[in-house]
């Protein structure tokens, strides 16, 4: 019935997961296309970290597969995931407050000098720093020394360097959630435009947000998730941000929708 | 057009300046270490001699040694009860094992550092695979290694120990002062585990998990693993102080390492190491042992009975501990 569509960088069939008798994910499904920013939305505890956590190889789910570029993947830690180039900004800021921004950003993948001291496991700290540098001053974040630990940084900064983390190394796909949430406006706005140069670089973009105006703002495509599932997929060009709503929680059934509402 | 996130001021001159000069946390324990020189300097003529430094030196060469994986340990924001108590068994195995077993003296080395690296292993399974908490662990094997120690020895001190056991206690001159093998030992391994903990991922990812463990894990990091090679191998180096302590005192006995916990744990906080993990400098360690050190001796010299010297590292470690405390509140 639909037109054939290209085939999906990261895609998800039937995702389960179980904590207990709590069912975060019961059968979701998800698509990211190339190129775009896809937003997840969804009420507290409708399974979009869950989600976005089995996509990253944070979680191993009970059922259901995940393709990237068509082919099956399994995932059992985060690092297999970002082998495969798929990074993540948690929710949660992921970074080590004590530690220089450059090891931050090098966390888990510290190039090594040469010679005897490379052989001894001594890490290239100049590369390190020039390399940091250069990722942030790449994407706009005026940092000026790559020696200050992450704790010294304001909130918008630290984001910056999340992001920059992930940016720097994914080569397939970038996954955020809530990276504006415990932001103000200023430093929200300056976080959304980092998404958009990520995604300009080509990077696909997966945002999870609650904060409306910013998904209406930015997105390609609005995943809208409820109680586990996939409720929807809508185009913020032709769905008004109430209508959204209302299918996030409930109120409207997305078979209400105009057609071109749906992406 | 874009708007940058907000910059930070240019580095000024005293920036640069203090970026080169050692970092603050290590020129506190600098100055405990010379005040605390100074005064007791003051108050017995016998304390500034060569010969005093030798027993000086000697004395922390053990705790010393001890207090470099008891860092380890605190930098992932655990803590090791255990350490003076798996120190202690490895000395006792040793012992019994040279002198009453007629082991060969260096495979009875062997089996005293095993014992106690087995003991710093199990510590680190019991952490990291049934997830309990390290206080609760180490205060376990604490006691176990401890009994175990009491029985196997029947509480007995092994003398007449073979020259083998004794190396590191031996001396040569550095000018006035004599200095064992044991504390040339020890300063390389407090060198080794500096460049390691500075310069290496394994070692930043000691501080990392020390910071923030749930984010190193999901850096790819495989923390459970880290921990337990952190505390096997603070066992490890329990196991070299145990031959440590043999060396200097010449017997094996069964009584010692009671003051090495939390001597340890002083030692590693006055040497500014966060007991919330994640920061501190192992440098700063051996002046912390130092400082402990220039106490008890100082203490003992101005003929302060024991209990009273018990009192003051107790006092000691109280208030390193709340300055760590408030200064990561300020922070
Ligand atoms: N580790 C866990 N243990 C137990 N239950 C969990 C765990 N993680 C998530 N859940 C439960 O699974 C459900 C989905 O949680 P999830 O974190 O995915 O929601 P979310 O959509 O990200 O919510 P929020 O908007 O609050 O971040 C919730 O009911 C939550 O309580
Ligand atoms: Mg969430």
């Amino acid at each position: 019935m639909t037109e054939p569509r290209p085939t999906p960088i990261l895609e998800a069939r039937g995702l389960v997961k179980r904590y207990g008798h709590v069912t975060a994910l019961d059968g979701a499904d998800f698509q990211l296309l190339a190129g775009e920013i896809l937003a997840v939305i969804g009420d507290n505890g409708a399974g979009k970290s869950t989600l976005i956590k089995a996509l990253a190889g944070a979680i191993i789910p009970d059922a259901g597969e995940i393709l990237l570029d068509g082919k099956p993947v399994r995932f059992h830690s985060p690092l297999d995931a970002r082998r495969q180039g798929i990074e993540t900004v948690y929710q949660d800021l992921a970074v080590a407050p004590a530690m220089s921004i450059a090891e931050n950003l090098f966390l888990g993948r510290e190039p090594k000098r040469t010679g005897l001291l490379g052989w001894l496991g001594a890490l290239d700290k100049k590369k390190m720093l020039a390399e940091a540098m250069r990722h942030m001053q790449s994407l706009k974040i005026g940092i000026r020394s790559m020696k200050q630990a992450v704790e010294t940084l304001s909130g918008g900064q630290r984001q910056g360097v999340a992001v920059a983390r992930s940016a720097a190394f994914a080569r397939h796909v970038v996954i955020m959630d809530e990276p504006t949430a415990a932001l103000g406006v200023k430093e929200g706005n300056m976080v959304l435009e980092l998404i958009r140069r990520v995604r300009d670089r080509g990077l696909p973009v997966i945002l999870i947000s609650h904060n409306m105006p910013h998904v209406f703002e930015i997105a390609d495509r609005i995943h809208i998730a409820r109680l586990g599932k996939r409720a929807a997929v809508v185009n913020p060009k032709h769905i008004s941000m109430s209508d959204t709503v209302a299918v996030m929680t409930g109120a409207k059934r997305p078979e209400e929708l105009p057609a071109q509402a749906l992406a | 057009m874009l708007p940058d996130l907000a910059t930070v001021p240019p580095t000024s001159i005293r920036g640069r300046l203090l970026a080169h000069l050692p970092p603050v946390a290590t020129l506190g324990p600098l100055l405990a270490l010379f005040l605390a020189g100074a005064f007791f300097t003051s108050q017995t003529d016998r304390f500034l001699s060569g010969s005093n430094f030798s027993l000086i030196l000697q004395q922390v060469m053990v705790v010393g040694v001890v207090a470099i994986g008891q860092t380890l340990v605190i930098l992932t924001a655990g803590i090791d009860l255990s350490c003076g108590m798996l120190m202690s068994i490895g000395s006792i195995v040793m012992t019994k094992l040279a002198v009453d077993s007629e082991m060969n003296p260096y495979l009875a080395i062997l089996c005293g550092l095993l014992v106690s690296t087995a003991f710093g292993f199990l510590n680190g399974a019991l952490i990291t695979r049934v997830k309990l908490p390290a206080f609760i662990v180490t205060l376990g094997t604490l006691n176990i290694a401890f009994a175990i120690t009491q029985i196997y020895s029947k509480s007995q001190t092994v003398s007449g120990l073979p020259e083998a056991l004794e190396f590191f206690g031996r001396t040569f001159r550095v000018g006035q002062t004599a200095v064992t093998y044991g504390t040339v030992l020890m300063l390389i391994m407090y060198l080794v585990a500096w460049f390691v903990l500075r310069d290496t991922a394994p070692g930043r990812h000691v501080y990392a998990l020390g910071n923030n463990a749930e984010a190193t894990r999901l850096m790819g990091i495989d923390t459970a693993r880290m921990l337990l090679v952190v505390y096997t191998l603070a066992g490890f180096v329990y196991g070299i102080a145990a031959l440590l302590l043999v060396a200097r005192t010449g017997v094996g006995d069964p009584q010692a390492g009671q003051t090495d916990n939390l001597d340890s744990i002083t030692a590693v906080v006055l040497g500014g190491t966060s007991l919330f993990g994640g920061r501190g400098n192992i440098l700063g360690t051996l002046l912390g042992a130092l400082i402990v050190g220039v106490f008890r001796n100082g203490l003992t010299l101005m003929g302060v009975a024991s209990v009273y010297q018990i009192l003051i590292t107790g006092i000691l470690v109280i208030l390193a501990v709340t300055t760590d405390q408030l200064s990561r509140r300020k922070g």
